[in-house]
C-alpha cells in the first residue's frame, strides 16, 4: 500500500472541500493527512460494509476542528463517495462543521467539536472492550493545544490506573495554536516527560515520516499493561509552504486561485519525493 | 382524605443504588462508574453486588461522565453518580457533547439534592441541577418523591429509557410512603389526591411535604388535589391540560432554585397552552447554608408549614 500517495489524494480532498466550503480548519487537517493515511492504509481494522462490526478499531477524532481529514480519509477508504465531500459545511450536509454522530456518516464514531472530551472516549470505548475480551483497538487523536484542557490529564490519570494497552493516542504537536506558538500561549513541554511520568508508553516520531509512523503504531501493538501516546511532532499545515507554521492559517481556507497552486505544489512534491 | 403511610424514613440514595442493583441482576451491559464518593450517593448497593462491573475513575467527574459515553458507545448502559451539583455543573460540557448530542443511554445520578443535604451547606447542595439539565435537548430529567419511588425509577431509567437520563435524589432518609406495586410511567404524572380548590404539584422530598400541607388545608374545610410530577421532562402535558381545566392557580413546590425548575417548566407549558396563575414555591434565588435537614427546610419554607402558609396567604 502506497501510503504516500493516499496522504496526497486526503491533503487534496482536504483543499477542495475547504475551499469549496468556504470556511473550515485548514492548518490541522493538512498536517494530520500522514498520520491518517498509515493508521487507515495500513493498521486499522475495519469493515466498510458493516460499519458498527462490533470488532472493528475505533478512531477517535478529539480535535473535532479537524473534520476535513477525517472525513477525507474516509472517503478515500470507500466509507462514502468522493463527491460527498464538496458537500462540507452546507446545510443538511452529513459532513457537519465537526463530526455529528447525528448525521449518520459511516465513520464517524463520535460527535466532537469541544476539546478535552475524546481521550475519555476513548478511553471508555478501551475498558468496555477490555470487559468483553475484545482484542480490537482504540486509537484517539488529539492537538496540543488541547492539552490545555484539564479534563485531558484526568483521562491521562485514569487510563495510566487502569491500564488498557489497546489504547493508543496520538497527539499533533505541532506547536501552533490560534494564539501563536503553544510555548507561549500555555507551555506544554517537556510533553515527554508528563506522559512518561502519568504513567504512559510515550513515542516520540516525525508525524509526516510514514516509516516512523508506520513503526510507532506496529510497536504501540506489542506494547502490554500501558496506553501509549504517539508525539507527532508535524508542521502545522504540512505540504504547502505558504500554509505551513501559520497560525493564521488554523482556521482559514484557500480561495480558488490558491487551490490551484497549492494543488499544484502537492503534485510536484510529491512526484520528487 | 386518604391516608398516606410513613413505613418509616429512608434515603432516596439508597433507592437509587436499589434501583441499579436491581437493573444490573436482569441486565449485564449495566455498569456502574463511580467518582469517589461511592457509598454516599448509594452506588455501594450495585459495587458490592457487582465489583466487576464498577469502573473508580476517582475525583474527576468531567473524564467521568465522557468515559460512559464511550462505554455507551460500546454497547455498554453507563451508570455514573455523583453530588448533583459536581455531575449538572462540572461535567456539564461532557454531558452536552459527549453524552446528549451523541444521543446516548446514560444514566446520571445526581445525589445530594435540595437543601435537606444539610450541615454540608451551600456547596453540596444541588438546587440548580434540574435547572442545567432539563435544557438540554434529549435529556430526561427525573426527580422521585421517596426511596421505594427511586428504585422503580432507577430500574425503569436503565432499562427502559433510551438516551440520557438525569436522575435526582437526596441524602437525608425520608419518609418511604409509596407503594411498591405502584403504576410507575417515566413521563406519567401521578395524581396522589383528588381535590377541588387547591392543586398542589410537586416533586422530590416536597411531595411527602405538600401531603402534609394539604391534610392541614383539608382540616380546615379546603379540598386539596396532589400531584407529584417525577418526571420533569418530558412533562406530562395531558395532566398539566386536565389540571388547567379544573383549577385557576396552581402552586409547585420542589426542593430547586424556583427559575427554571418544575414550576419553570409548569409556568412555561401553563402560559403557552393554558394561562393558569402559578405560585412557585421552592428556593428564591439563593444559595443555602448549613443547618440540620429539618431546620433548613423550615427556613427556606419548604416544609409542610411553610407550604402551607404560602397557599394560604396566596389564595386569601
Amino acid at each position: 500500500m502506497d501510503t504516500k500517495e493516499k496522504a496526497l489524494n486526503i491533503r487534496l480532498s482536504i483543499l477542495k472541500m475547504l475551499t469549496k466550503a468556504g470556511s473550515g480548519h485548514t492548518g490541522g487537517s493538512m498536517d494530520l493527512a500522514d498520520i491518517f493515511a498509515v493508521l487507515y492504509f495500513k493498521h486499522l481494522n475495519y469493515n466498510i460494509d458493516n460499519q458498527y462490526d462490533e470488532d472493528r478499531d475505533r478512531v477517535v477524532l478529539s480535535i473535532g476542528h479537524t473534520a476535513p481529514v477525517l472525513y477525507a480519509t474516509l472517503a478515500e477508504a470507500g466509507f462514502f463517495p468522493k463527491e460527498e465531500l464538496l458537500t462540507l459545511r452546507d446545510f443538511g450536509s452529513r459532513l457537519q462543521g465537526h463530526p455529528s454522530k447525528d448525521f449518520n456518516l459511516p465513520g464517524v464514531e463520535t460527535s466532537a467539536g469541544s476539546l478535552g472530551q475524546g481521550l475519555s472516549i476513548a478511553l471508555g470505548m478501551a475498558l468496555a472492550a477490555k470487559m468483553d475480551n475484545k482484542k480490537h483497538r482504540i486509537y484517539c487523536i488529539m492537538g496540543d493545544g488541547e492539552l490545555q484542557e484539564g479534563s485531558v490529564w484526568e483521562a491521562a490519570m485514569a487510563a495510566a490506573h487502569h491500564k488498557p494497552d489497546n489504547l493508543c493516542a496520538v497527539v499533533d504537536r505541532n506547536r501552533l495554536q490560534i494564539d501563536g506558538d503553544t510555548e507561549n500561549v500555555m507551555s506544554l513541554e517537556p510533553l515527554n516527560a508528563k506522559w512518561k511520568s502519568f504513567g504512559w508508553y510515550v513515542i516520540d516520531i516525525d508525524g509526516h515520516n510514514h516509516n516512523q509512523i508506520d513503526a510507532a503504531f506496529s510497536k504501540a501493538k506489542l506494547i502490554k499493561d500501558k496506553p501509549v501516546l504517539v508525539i507527532a511532532n508535524t508542521v502545522m499545515g504540512k505540504g504547502v509552504k505558504s500554509i505551513e507554521n501559520n497560525c493564521k492559517w488554523h482556521g482559514k481556507v484557500p480561495d480558488k486561485q490558491q487551490l490551484y497552486s497549492f494543488i499544484e505544489e502537492l503534485y510536484k512534491q510529491y512526484c520528487v519525493s | 382524605m386518604r391516608e398516606f403511610i410513613n413505613r418509616g424514613n429512608k434515603a432516596t440514595k439508597t433507592g437509587f443504588g436499589e434501583g441499579v442493583r436491581n437493573a444490573a441482576a436482569v441486565n449485564d451491559k449495566v455498569i456502574g462508574i463511580g467518582a469517589d464518593i461511592t457509598a454516599s450517593v448509594g452506588m455501594n448497593i450495585f459495587s458490592e453486588a457487582f465489583p466487576e462491573r464498577f469502573v473508580s475513575l476517582g475525583i474527576a467527574e468531567q473524564n467521568c461522565i465522557a468515559v460512559a459515553a464511550g462505554m455507551a458507545l460500546s454497547n455498554k448502559i453507563p451508570v455514573f453518580s455523583t453530588y448533583g451539583v459536581f455531575a449538572a455543573h462540572r461535567a456539564c460540557d461532557q454531558i452536552r457533547i459527549s453524552v446528549c448530542y451523541n444521543n446516548l443511554h446514560v444514566i446520571i445520578g445526581g445525589a445530594h439534592a435540595g437543601v435537606s443535604v444539610g450541615p454540608d451547606g451551600a456547596t453540596h447542595q444541588a438546587l440548580e441541577d434540574i435547572a442545567m439539565m432539563r435544557v438540554l435537548p434529549r435529556m430526561t430529567v427525573i426527580s422521585p418523591c421517596d426511596a421505594t419511588q427511586t428504585m422503580i425509577a432507577t430500574e425503569k431509567a436503565i432499562l427502559e429509557c433510551v438516551g440520557p437520563v438525569y436522575l435526582r435524589f437526596g441524602r437525608e432518609p425520608r419518609p418511604d410512603f409509596t407503594d411498591v406495586n405502584q403504576d410507575f410511567v417515566i413521563g406519567k404524572g401521578q395524581i396522589l389526591k383528588e381535590g377541588k380548590d387547591i392543586c398542589i404539584i410537586a416533586t422530590g422530598h416536597e411531595v411527602w411535604e405538600s401531603i402534609l400541607a394539604a391534610q392541614r388545608l383539608e382540616n380546615e374545610g379546603r379540598s386539596v388535589m396532589v400531584v407529584n410530577i417525577h418526571t420533569i421532562k418530558p412533562l406530562d402535558e395531558q395532566l398539566l391540560l386536565e389540571i388547567a381545566d379544573r383549577f385557576s392557580t396552581v402552586f409547585t413546590v420542589e426542593e430547586h432554585q424556583i427559575i427554571s425548575g418544575l414550576g419553570g417548566a409548569v409556568a412555561e407549558f401553563f402560559s403557552e397552552n393554558h394561562p393558569v396563575r402559578v405560585v412557585r414555591i421552592g428556593m428564591n434565588d439563593t444559595f443555602g447554608e448549613s443547618g440540620q435537614p429539618e431546620e433548613l427546610m423550615h427556613h427556606f419554607k419548604l416544609d409542610a408549614d411553610g407550604i402551607y402558609e404560602k397557599i394560604v396567604s396566596s389564595t386569601l
